[in-house]
């Protein structure tokens, strides 16, 4: 049964798959050879549309798999095997948080994970920054540094910047107009 | 009630996020910090930070996190639906209809306008956050070896978690001694 096969694919890549969305990216190449079920250009392809539409990437990648192997039910029953492990996980350890919220052994650790933490998603997003305003990569295969900068990019990204700051904004609002300045620009 | 009012507020919050659990970041600020008051800045700090050293896809653990405290067992599972809806009919309708969308010139030129928002929005939002949780010469420390460890190494981000929680406890016992 198709669908029992699914779900439990995709139960396995909730949980095994640790860091995010992304993460999931070599569970799910893994899972294209053993089962059959789509080719690596085929994920390629759902890969790229899963980041450019409306949702995590995650998500959007565990939908597109399921529903190119079986249809809407299939990407319904993807999705529900990887987010099960995850509300089963994080329910014990909130549970287990909010009992212990006001030990001082737990309120010390947070102390120190918290910067820690601040650290890591700084990363994560320069990692963003130097992929999507200034592109890194691009300059280190040709070596051209005008490949490191697209003028127009840098001009939304810094205005958004500072407009953010000063207007109060729905994030989406700012997101909107970067895509809307993107197609006028023909970026 | 609760629950309806979690699915919605995280649909949006799906429907609105490109990118990953990160690029959630500055949503979840606007909708559930400042207009809700569902968490504070501190907790959805630790919330990001179990997410990514548990298994599974953070902007999901976050929506099970903040649902969970907020309304219990079916509060997790109602915004954690809520977070992935947007996603099942969105991607659906483009696989059913529009295999080649991410080959067009228009969603391209619109993606890379978009990436430069999102990702000042979110720097905007660490900023924020980072304000919050490192107060001391203890904290800008601990940030800057996770900023390292995770841009220069290939480690788990779970080993300097642990070593942050380690370094926390020890500090705060001295404290009180």
């Amino acid at each position: 049964m198709i669908y029992f096969k699914l779900f439990f694919e995709f139960f396995k890549t909730g949980l095994f798959a640790v860091g995010g969305g992304l993460a999931t990216v070599p569970f799910l190449a893994a899972m294209g050879d053993k089962m059959a079920w789509f080719t690596k250009a085929e994920l390629a392809n759902m890969i790229a549309i899963s980041e450019s539409t409306p949702g995590p990437i995650g998500i959007n990648m565990a939908t597109y798999v399921g529903y190119t192997v079986a249809g809407i039910p299939g990407s319904i029953v993807a999705t529900l095997g990887e987010i099960t492990p995850s509300i089963v996980v994080i329910m014990i350890v909130a549970g287990f948080l909010k009992k212990f919220k006001d030990n001082a052994y737990v309120k010390a650790a947070f102390e120190g994970i918290r910067p820690m933490v601040v650290g890591l998603i700084s990363s994560a997003v320069l990692g963003i920054f130097t992929s999507s305003v200034i592109f890194l990569d691009k300059y280190k295969e040709s070596g051209n540094i005008y490949d490191l900068f697209d003028l127009r990019i840098l001009i939304i990204f810094v205005s958004i910047y500072f407009l953010n700051k000063k207007f109060k904004l729905h994030p989406a609002a700012w997101i909107g107009l970067g895509a809307l300045v993107g197609v006028v620009l023909g970026l | 009630m609760i629950c309806l009012e979690l699915f919605i507020k995280f649909f949006k919050i799906g429907i609105t996020t490109f990118g990953g659990g990160y690029a959630m970041l500055p949503i979840l600020e606007r909708e559930i910090i400042d207009k809700k008051n569902w968490a504070t800045k501190e907790e959805i700090l630790d919330y990001y930070a179990v997410s990514q050293c548990t298994p599974g896809i953070i902007a999901v653990n976050v929506a099970t996190f903040v649902g969970y405290n907020k309304a219990g067992i079916l509060g997790g599972i109602f915004a954690t639906l809520g977070v992935v809806c947007p996603s099942i009919l969105i991607i659906t309708l483009i696989a059913a209809f529009i295999q080649n969308f991410a080959s067009y010139a228009i969603v391209k030129s619109a993606i890379r306008g978009l990436s430069a928002a999102v990702c000042a929005v979110v720097i905007a939002s660490v900023i924020k956050m980072g304000k919050s949780a490192v107060k001391d010469l203890f904290g800008i420390i601990l940030m800057l070896c996770g900023f390292v460890l995770a841009y220069f190494t290939k480690i788990s981000v779970i080993i300097p978690v642990l070593f942050a929680t380690i370094l926390g406890i020890i500090r705060g016992r001295g404290f009180r001694k």
